[in-house]
């Protein structure tokens, strides 16, 4: 297909304004569908997942990045290029847990939140819990199971957003049954 | 009153109004805008619904972009005649939107209250594929729905709608009033 021929590595880019006020639409709308906010930040978990499934593909191809070596690895791909591809900013990686299967990514910039206040009545609301859901999507696809959430937000007056991921295990690849 | 406006200065509230420089990409967008998509879809039972409902999430958007627009773009100053207010959409919206004017502005030739905006590829929907059971849903009802808030927050009411036809259309019907105000204008 025709498509096939303008996928470089070098994937198009676009103002943040629209995507990020598309975001807030989509966000106020499952405010204005679900009775809580627990409900809408475990739709939005699943969005993210659903996106984070498909993305992963993109990525691999745009980004001819291998298999990491290690966690660590994971950790600085998902910061330095996929943050960076996709929503252009680059989150830190730090406060590594001894084991070496824990750590943070603190977001300085978080392009789904640009000009977002939370009103009073959601207080409890995970805005950008999508990125979450993408992060788990994504990396279960290759293979890793993690678990991933918002410990920080600025939404909410701490001074720095912070994602916490944590390594579950490896997810072995079960050949379907009677498929050899 | 709601405690944000008397809780003191939200730092939001000193952040500067220009264009921000960061870009994301139109992989992201396209996934993100699909899932929206699907999960309106979930919840309605025909495709007029489902276009009712991705223009309603069009509005708030227009109604988001319009004043960030006017007092970046235009200092200030609100467009008055209906051509003009059309092509600030066809160029200033569309560029901070879209990264490119829309291809066409056109006047209906039988019809002095209907214009077409025509883009030949709309980013929309690049990547959409529409089923052929749904062959006349058109994704882009969430462009027409931002086209409509802009147009109405600004004083000219109208109603946009979406069409497949020289890739998409919009379809823009002002009201009578805009039409006639339009003209009085002209006759002074």
């Amino acid at each position: 297909m025709s498509r096939q021929s303008n996928r470089t590595t070098d994937s198009k880019k676009m103002n943040s304004e629209l995507f990020t006020l598309t975001y807030g639409a989509l966000v106020t709308q499952l405010c204005k569908d679900y009775e809580n906010d627990e409900e809408v930040n475990k739709q939005l978990d699943k969005m993210g997942y659903n996106i984070g499934v498909r993305l992963i593909e993109d990525f691999l191809a745009r980004s001819s990045i291998g298999r990491c070596q290690d966690f660590r690895e994971t950790a600085d791909v998902i910061a330095k290029v996929a943050f960076k591809m996709y929503l252009g900013t680059t989150p830190s990686v730090t406060n590594w847990s001894p084991a070496g299967d824990e750590f943070s990514l603190i977001l300085e910039s978080n392009p789904l939140v640009d000009f977002v206040e939370l009103p009073d009545n959601h207080n409890t609301l995970i805005y950008s819990n999508l990125l979450c859901g993408a992060l788990r999507g994504s990396l279960e696809m290759v293979q890793m199971a993690v678990d991933v959430k918002f410990v920080q937000d600025t939404l909410r007056g701490d001074n720095v957003t912070e994602i916490r991921m944590k390594f579950i295990k490896r997810i072995e690849e079960n050949l379907p049954a009677g498929d050899e | 009153m709601d405690t944000r406006f008397t809780r003191g200065k939200s730092s939001i509230l000193e952040r500067p109004l220009t264009r921000p420089k960061t870009k994301v990409s139109v992989s992201a967008f396209a996934l993100l805008f699909s899932e929206m998509v699907q999960y309106c879809q979930s919840r309605v039972y025909s495709v007029s619904e489902l276009q009712t409902r991705l223009a309603d999430m069009g509005h708030s958007v227009g109604a988001s972009m319009l004043d960030v627009l006017v007092l970046r773009e235009k200092n200030g100053k609100r467009e008055t005649k209906v051509l003009n207010m059309l092509l600030f959409i066809k160029v200033n919206v569309w560029k901070s939107l879209f990264g490119k004017e829309a291809d066409k502005l056109e006047q209906a030739n039988d019809d002095d209250k209907t214009y077409y905006i025509i883009e030949k590829e709309p980013l929309i929907n690049a990547y959409i594929s529409v089923p052929k059971e749904n062959s006349s849903l058109n994704c882009a009802a969430f462009t027409a729905g931002i086209v409509e808030a802009i147009l109405t927050h600004s004083g000219f009411p109208a109603k946009v709608t979406a069409h497949w036809h020289k890739g998409t259309t919009l379809m823009i019907k002002f009201n009578d009033s805009v039409i006639a105000r339009d003209k009085a204008l002209d006759g002074r």
